[in-house]
């Protein structure tokens, strides 16, 4: 688990090492990656959940927000049991499709998604409940089909929920950590992502000025990623109007 | 041509109605709130389902349970607009114009849509976002929006209830004017009887969910269903007259109505065209002898058809003018004095000053040839109050 490092020491600097970086780089493709995955899927749930009664909804519903109680380390688990080479998705995956997840940068985006599928749901479900359906009824009764009302009038007046899932998933991607560490192990370059990097700093002998360079660069990500979400969020609200 | 016979229950509320009208025009659904009349444009529109009955426009048939049709809402072709307009706020003025138009596919969707920016006024507004305009501006873009989808019929739900009176004064004449030039019927949902008077070419009267009377204006102003709605403050004969002279050095118009003659003020009316005036009951007076020296300018002879007593030591007097029929009330005192009875000669008199008129172009006269109401006329047990003429 040791690494080399070319720039540091005992001395915290702003610099950062190569390795850093990569881990940086790696925490950006691996969130951008698990929103890309859930975007789509979420989407579709939180319209399920919202516009579709049915049979078990409120089964299906607890079941979409087990990521946030369960313990990664145990969806970590579970997605190895399912998507591991002998599992039986990800062995199906891997035989038909060359597909490999577990232990790859793939795989840390897919329980990174998994981790962060709930906020994104929850964050659509309650915008989606907040437009009005007279619109829509409006864009009906002008000869708007259902998948037309949908890109027309339905999905930008949620605009503000989905950005706000979108990069609220995204900064929480960054930093998800036991999930992927089970499913995707610590590899460097492939799934170290920052906070990996930081654990293995942690345990690493004389490791601190790195971790503590790893914590200032999560930390600024994350306002970061939350400012940028208000920012988004006001400028749709602006014009979507009252 | 619009033909509707429409059952849907709701809970404990229940619409059953039928009602037809001929031709374009304007027909107006009356009723106090509750009595069923978004209900019946919703199911019109296809937003609510009926349990049965039928929709039919002219040779098309949108809902017909007997047979099995149930256009779907998106293919209806039914220009709605909604009290509360409903406009896209995350799309400017002309792109909620288009957004109708872009699925109906006109022939010359340009030209259309220059015509209905024309008609309506939109010119200056189409660069900008609903959230920006007035309530009466919003509502003139949900008619332009609704009108680009070439629509088979217009629904109006109460279009002026949100705005303040000001406001409706100004969206007032746009209504008139698409009464007057769309060659499609307009179904104009209404609970304020003096918008009915002023656009109504055909009028169904509704109450807990049912038309307990329908036809004409003039007929239909004279019914008891009506009268128990409107109340005394508003009953009265609604008459039509043409133009036969305008007076310039006095500012008054001169209207032939059945055998007589109406001053009514001028103001905003034209020598040609049909003139619709409500004369309420209570700003009447009788006379059992030709009038003489008064200041009152109207005077209209007839012949008294009914009277009815009513609770409130008043009688309610039907004259009839020579066609038309006037509504007057007096107190039962009075009756008795002038030994008022069916069959009796008596003159109508009405002040000039309050009324006035709307016009309507000679094209579509609503009242010419009166098609007798399904309620009929005449007053029955029930009161009134004054007589009086009224400018809604």
């Amino acid at each position: 688990m040791r690494e080399e490092r070319t720039a540091g020491g005992g001395v915290p600097t702003m610099l950062l090492t190569d390795a850093e970086w990569q881990a940086l780089r790696l925490s950006l493709t691996v969130a951008s990656r698990s929103v890309l995955m859930s975007l789509p899927v979420a989407l579709i749930v939180a319209w399920l959940l919202a516009r579709r009664p049915f049979p078990g909804r409120t089964l299906f519903d607890a079941f979409v927000h087990l990521p946030l109680v369960l313990p990664p380390v145990m969806v970590g688990y579970l997605l190895l049991v399912l998507f591991g080479i002998h599992g039986p998705l990800g062995g199906w995956l891997a035989n038909d499709f060359g597909i490999r997840l577990a232990f790859t940068s793939n795989g840390a985006a897919l329980a990174t998604a998994v981790m962060s599928f709930p906020i994104m749901v929850r964050t659509m479900r309650i915008s989606l409940e907040s437009v009005d359906r007279g619109l829509e009824d409006a864009a009906r009764t002008l000869g708007a089909r259902p998948l037309d009302r949908f890109f027309t009038i339905t999905l930008p007046l949620m605009m503000p929920g989905v950005l706000a899932g979108v990069v609220t998933a995204f900064a929480a991607g960054l930093g998800e950590f036991g999930a992927v560490i089970t499913f995707a192990s610590n590899i460097p370059g492939e799934t170290r992502t920052l906070p990996l990097a930081l654990y293995t700093a942690l345990q690493t002998p004389n490791g601190d000025a790195e971790a503590a360079r790893l914590a200032i660069v999560s930390f600024t990500l994350g306002l970061l990623g939350l400012g940028l979400s208000e920012v988004l969020a006001r400028r749709v609200r602006r014009s979507l109007g009252p | 041509m619009i033909d509707v016979r429409l059952k849907k229950r709701r809970g404990a509320f229940a619409v059953d109605v039928a009602f037809r009208a001929s031709g374009s025009g304007l027909v107006a659904l009356f009723g106090p709130s509750g009595s069923g009349k978004s209900t019946i444009i919703n199911l019109i529109a296809g937003l609510l389902a009926p349990d049965e009955g039928y929709i039919r426009l002219g040779e098309t048939t949108l809902y017909d349970s007997g047979r099995g049709i149930d256009v779907p809402v998106e293919e209806r072709r039914i220009g709605y607009v909604f009290q509360d307009s409903r406009l896209f706020p995350h799309l400017d003025v002309r792109a909620n114009l288009r957004y109708g138009a872009k699925r109906a596919g006109a022939a010359d969707p340009q030209a259309e849509f220059a015509q209905i920016v024309e008609l309506l006024g939109l010119e200056a507004l189409l660069e900008r976002r609903p959230r920006g305009l007035s309530g009466g501006e919003r509502q003139r873009v949900a008619l332009g929006r609704a009108l680009l989808s070439r629509p088979r019929v217009l629904l109006l739900d109460e279009p002026l209830a949100s705005l303040e009176l000001a406001r409706r004064e100004e969206l007032l004449p746009y209504l008139e004017r698409l009464r007057d030039h769309l060659s499609i019927p307009i179904l104009y949902v209404s609970h304020q009887f003096e918008e009915v008077v002023r656009l109504a070419t055909h009028v169904v009267v509704l109450r807990s969910g049912a038309a307990v009377a329908q036809g004409d204006i003039c007929a239909v102003s004279l019914t008891a269903e009506l009268r128990a709605m409107v109340g005394s403050e508003g009953l009265g004969a609604v008459i039509e007259g043409e133009i036969e002279a305008l007076e310039p050095d006095t500012g008054l118009a001169r209207l032939r109505v059945g055998s007589g003659r109406l001053k009514i003020q001028a103001e905003g009316i034209a020598l040609t065209g049909l003139v619709r005036v409500q004369l309420l009951a209570r700003d009447l007076i009788l006379a059992v002898e030709p009038p003489r020296g008064l200041s009152v300018r109207n005077s209209l002879e007839g012949t008294l058809s009914s009277i009815v007593a009513d609770a409130g030591r008043t009688h309610l007097v039907e004259v009839d003018i020579g066609g038309p029929r006037l509504l007057a009330q007096v107190t039962a005192s009075a009756s008795a004095e002038l030994g008022l009875a069916v069959g009796r000669r008596v003159w109508v008199l009405v002040k000039t000053v309050s009324l006035r008129g709307h016009v309507y172009p000679a094209g579509q006269v609503p009242g010419r040839t009166p098609a007798p109401p399904s309620a009929v006329a005449g007053p029955r047990e029930s009161s009134g109050t004054a007589a009086g003429a009224r400018s809604p």
